[in-house]
């Protein structure tokens, strides 16, 4: 107990080369480059084997526990894996005698969710929204809440273009307090409701997660009701507006399940590609008839040209 | 199993004590007595490096047996919620290490355990820190130079309330100031379930110049009530997490 564990060195520089090997397993991890540092540690690309793997690694061994068993939790769920598939957990003891704890994960190369949809259109935004959704619903169905569900935690992965999540430390069961979260995404945050983990609030934060698209640099309250203000921000996007009504209701809490709420973006979608395809057609009738008007005025013009002959 | 009751005081402060006692050693006095301190500095958003003064925020902690964290007071709420949660689970896994020891022998503590038995000691950890009620007394340092920190103290801890009432278990706040006007502290607000009335409390207070951390800290712990310390003074050794019934 008179250890501090917020003394001890972080982990979060490991120059590309340094070997890494396990106290219990004794695999051996070679150090690539860094991906990223979170509120736990910091997470590298590494090599075992000859291929490549995620490696998360931290002073704070049991913050590190927890997180290597909401993994092994979200492997019993059944169909799609909804987290990267966990690969080893061990200790490494450095040369110097420290302990930091590490587990090793399959990598996942993808695209931000940002990115993929500036350069692949606005399209795939119903598509995505819909692959989440489905996730959060299987995620829900076995009593765990996504809790810190941000843009930074998903990815898009290729071919065919899926959502994946990177990183599920903040996973809660349901019924419990949030145990890690991000302000922008928080409806704690907003004042909209509670940190207990119930599967509206990983809602709210998925709202938040495609506003995030549109707004990169995010906003912070500014002393204005907070519902007015997210309507506002969500009105204010173009590409999101077939879906606007759905995304308020989730603001609002209204949805008690990813299904119900998938259930009606399904129907957003249709209706919006019916109105899409309708106005398409509109829009091709209007030009036919202008190519015909012409046409026409000229046939006329013809025919009283003909006529003004006859009767010369 | 009934769960116990963890003691927590939550100092925040932005320097260096100047009057009284070592505020270290009245933080070990309150971590005998089964109350974590734990400690966050403040720092000023033109602030580079921390300041000397700030040494003294770890030293409280460590004697204190809790967890220290020096901040710009922007990432406050977040880093009040995980302070207190951190030194939540700390204390548990002090106590779990504990009874480690007693079964496993004099060496023995978590991280001496394979990843897979750590695993699911960690998992009865989560569910103690979940379910176990909470009594959190914060003393905020008022002295002059804290005036301008003090509306995002007030934000920090109303989010701080919206945190731990998501829990399971219960939780009790209070807050005192220090200095207080001819003592060593001053009740702003008194121990209740929710922070959400402080907004009317805060604006009220004022800021003196001296920093008596030590003395604060002293008088903080009598705050948590009478009974429960004269029971651990009869058992010296016995933190308060285990008069509770573990």
């Amino acid at each position: 107990m008179k250890m501090n564990p917020a003394w001890k060195k972080q982990v979060t520089e490991l120059r590309p080369g340094t070997r890494i090997q396990g106290k219990w397993h004794h695999n051996r991890y070679i150090i690539q480059k860094k991906l990223g540092t979170g509120a736990i540690g910091a997470v590298y690309l590494c090599e075992y084997e000859g291929k490549p793997a995620a490696l998360k690694i931290s002073e704070k061994g049991t913050s590190m526990t927890v997180e290597v068993n909401v993994l092994k939790s979200l492997e019993k769920v059944q169909g799609n894996r909804l987290g990267p598939s966990l690969l080893d957990v061990d200790d490494w003891v450095t040369p110097a005698g420290n302990i930091y704890s590490f587990y090793v994960m399959e990598y996942l190369h993808g695209d931000t969710l940002g990115h993929f949809i500036r350069t692949n259109g606005k399209d795939w935004l119903g598509v995505l929204m819909v692959q989440l959704l489905e996730d959060l619903e299987r995620l829900h169905q076995t009593g765990w809440v996504f809790g810190d569900l941000k843009s930074e935690n998903l990815i898009v992965i290729s071919s065919p273009p899926k959502i994946r999540w990177v990183d599920v430390g903040g996973t809660t069961r349901i019924g419990r307090a949030i145990k890690e979260y991000t302000e922008f995404y928080d409806r704690g945050y907003w004042g909209i409701g509670t940190r207990r983990a119930e599967p509206s609030y990983d809602l709210f934060a998925f709202v938040m997660v495609f506003l995030n698209i549109y707004y990169p640099n995010r906003f912070v309250k500014n002393g204005e009701q907070s519902e007015k203000l997210l309507f506002k921000k969500i009105d204010h996007v173009k590409d999101l507006y077939p879906y606007r009504n759905i995304l308020k209701k989730a603001v609002k809490g209204s949805y008690q399940s990813s299904a119900d709420m998938k259930k009606e973006l399904i129907a957003a979608i249709k209706e919006a590609k019916k109105r899409q395809s309708y106005h398409k057609k509109k829009a091709k009738m209007f030009s036919n008839q202008l190519l015909k008007e012409p046409g026409s005025i000229g046939f006329l013009a013809l025919l009283f040209y003909l006529l003004s002959l006859l009767f010369q | 199993m009934k769960n116990g009751t963890l003691k927590q005081i939550l100092l925040l402060t932005d320097g260096c004590s100047n009057k009284g006692e070592d505020p270290s050693a009245t933080a070990a006095l309150a971590y005998q007595q089964g109350i974590t301190v734990n400690v966050i500095g403040i720092l000023d958003d033109d602030e580079t490096e921390s300041p000397d003064g700030l040494q003294e925020v770890e030293d409280i902690a460590l004697s204190g047996g809790g967890v220290s964290q020096i901040v710009y007071s922007e990432t406050l709420s977040q880093t009040v919620q995980m302070v207190t949660r951190q030194a939540m689970t700390q204390t548990l896994q002090g106590f779990v290490n504990k009874e480690l020891r007693q079964i496993l022998g004099s060496d023995q503590s978590l991280e001496d355990l394979d990843p897979q038995k750590r695993g699911e000691i960690m998992e009865v950890v989560e569910d103690l820190g979940e379910t176990s009620d909470l009594e959190v007394l914060v003393l905020v340092d008022t002295s002059a130079s804290m005036h301008s920190k003090l509306p995002t103290v007030k934000e920090a801890l109303i989010d701080l309330s919206i945190s731990l009432n998501a829990r399971i278990g219960r939780n009790r706040f209070c807050i005192y100031s220090f200095p207080g006007k001819r003592k060593d502290i001053q009740k702003v607000f008194d121990w209740s379930p929710k922070l959400d009335a402080i907004s009317t409390v805060f604006p009220k207070l004022t800021s003196g110049g001296i920093t008596p951390t030590g003395p604060a800290i002293r008088e903080a712990m009598y705050q948590f009530g009478k009974k429960s310390l004269l029971r651990s003074f009869r058992h010296e050794d016995e933190s308060g997490m285990e008069e509770a019934g573990y």
